[in-house]
């Protein structure tokens, strides 16, 4: 997907050239890295608020009556479950209970769901979820090219966004979705995010991005709200000990693998993966764990993780950077079972060199309640 | 993008200026640019010899990492310390306090056979 010709372009991509973004090919769109820099931006939302072009997320509408029912058959939440105007983490697994892809599922209605899969997962998301759904009454409808998601996070998101919404952001609490307008165009307002900071996402149509994007932009500078590309979304949420998919997630891991077992709900019916989870539930080939580096150098995805003194390597880092808040350097990695446990040492191959880190708890930050 | 006139420069982005039998070097403002937000360097010991395009450190962003190429042969002379606690120098002085390496060359004439400022600029299309 490097043919810049066959790149989609969100409704929103005048706009952050005329930013001056940096765009780049991200799950076949082009999207922007950053404006004025990574660390600017996401000091930005760690103290104030940022402003981030989603549009490139897939938006899988299920609705009809049985459209819960199929779901739950389909991921591994249960969103019967949930009471309209709220939300669940998700995931959608292969029979063998490998990583398809992971989701959060809104319930905007009694007989409606809305999906939101990874931009690069998307249409295999939407054509599994197709598959899984076939006679239930319910169908899918895959929005992913009609609706821009522009997404506010920060301590400060909700006092700039509140005066332009009728939605009561004080009554929506965290993963609840609410219908109404924002900006005078009709949108969801989730309370959801990716960022570790209070925050909200607006779900509205296509054409009417620029007008939501331009209107917060302006509402938000005098708070100091900078636009933040893919680059802060990624150090912001790898901070956060938020998985991303490709990274921390993929077909050859588990939910349980991922830290993530807490997602699965196994007290219930039949789900593709079902059989498979439970299984790797009681023994788990790997085990994702936080690492901080004690010593000079950077962790980055793919480099090896080695037990102290090794010559083979034991696991793999999956996302490593400096991280700007906590000033260490930070990463992911999958390690035995058996090393998993806070406190472990280990070492991280940083080209021809070992460099100690140590296993600590996720997540690396959390924000002051 | 700043491409200053009397450096020397490679395709890899590193400059080169001429200081009596010595030569200091870094990365250009284009480089920097083009990484972002730099977090880390790692330079070699004083007193090491590196050969022409020889990787003599890295170059860590908040993204990404990148090699750094010598562009001519010799011996390291000094390191720029302040990189260690300042790495984000790079990005705001790139010419200048954000210099990497200072290397006595085996041949003080190699140089000469690097891009000049017109042709640097050429290549990044400036």
């Amino acid at each position: 997907m490097s043919d810049a010709a066959s790149l989609r372009r969100t409704a929103l991509v005048e706009n952050h050239r005329g930013l001056g973004a940096r765009l780049i090919e991200f799950g076949g769109w082009e999207m922007p890295v950053q404006y004025a820099g990574i660390i600017e931006e996401h000091r930005a939302v760690r103290a104030t608020v940022g402003l981030f072009d989603l549009s490139h997320m897939g938006e899988l509408w299920v609705t009809g009556p049985g459209a819960g029912a199929a779901l739950a058959g389909a991921v591994v939440t249960d969103p019967t479950r949930l009471t309209v105007g709220r939300a669940q983490y998700s995931m959608i697994c292969a029979p063998d209970g490998g990583i398809l892809d992971d989701l959060i599922v809104y319930r905007t209605g009694e007989e409606r769901f809305l999906v939101v899969p990874n931009a690069s997962n998307a249409q295999l998301v939407a054509a599994e979820l197709g598959a899984r759904i076939v006679g239930a009454d319910a169908t899918l409808e895959d929005a992913t090219l009609t609706t821009s998601l522009v997404a506010i996070q920060g301590p400060r998101a909700r006092e700039i966004l509140a005066p332009l919404t009728d939605v009561d952001l004080g009554s929506l609490r965290y993963y609840a979705i609410a219908a109404g307008t924002a900006v005078g165009v009709a949108a969801h307002v989730a309370r959801t995010g990716y960022t570790g900071e209070d925050g909200f996402e607006l779900f509205v149509a296509w054409h009417d991005g620029p007008a939501v994007w331009e209107a917060l932009l302006d509402a938000g500078a005098p708070a100091g709200l900078v636009p933040c590309g893919l680059g802060a979304r990624d150090t912001l949420r790898l901070e956060a000990g938020m998985p991303l998919y490709g990274n921390e997630l993929g077909r050859d891991g588990t939910p349980f693998e991922a830290g993530l077992g807490r997602v699965v709900k196994l007290d219930r019916g039949e789900f593709v993966g079902r059989a498979a989870l439970e299984t790797n539930a009681a023994a788990p080939r790997k085990q994702l764990v936080g690492l901080v580096m004690r010593d000079r150098g950077i962790a980055r995805h793919g480099y090896p993780v080695y037990l102290p003194g090794a010559e083979i390597a034991c696991g793999e880092v999956t996302s490593g950077t400096r991280s700007p808040t906590l000033d260490v350097a930070i990463a992911m990695a999958y390690v035995p079972p058996g090393h998993a446990q806070v406190g472990t040492m280990l070492e991280v191959g940083v080209r021809a060199s070992r460099v100690p880190a140590e296993v600590v708890a996720l997540p690396f930050y959390r924000r002051q309640p | 993008m700043e491409v200053l006139d009397g450096l020397r420069y490679t395709e890899d982005h590193e400059w080169l200026r001429a200081d009596g039998d010595q030569a200091v070097i870094g990365i250009t403002a284009y480089a920097a640019d083009e990484l972002g937000d730099v977090v880390f360097v790692e330079l070699p010991a004083v007193g090491r010899r590196l050969a022409a395009r020889e990787v003599f450190g890295v170059i860590e962003s908040v993204k990404t990492a990148s090699d750094l190429y010598c562009p001519v042969a010799g011996e390291i002379v000094a390191i720029n310390d302040a990189l260690t606690a300042a790495p984000e120098l790079v990005n705001g002085d790139p010419h200048g306090d954000g210099w990497m390496i200072r290397l006595r060359p085996d041949d003080p004439a190699a140089a000469d056979a690097l891009l000049d400022a017109a042709a640097y600029r050429a290549l990044i299309g400036g």
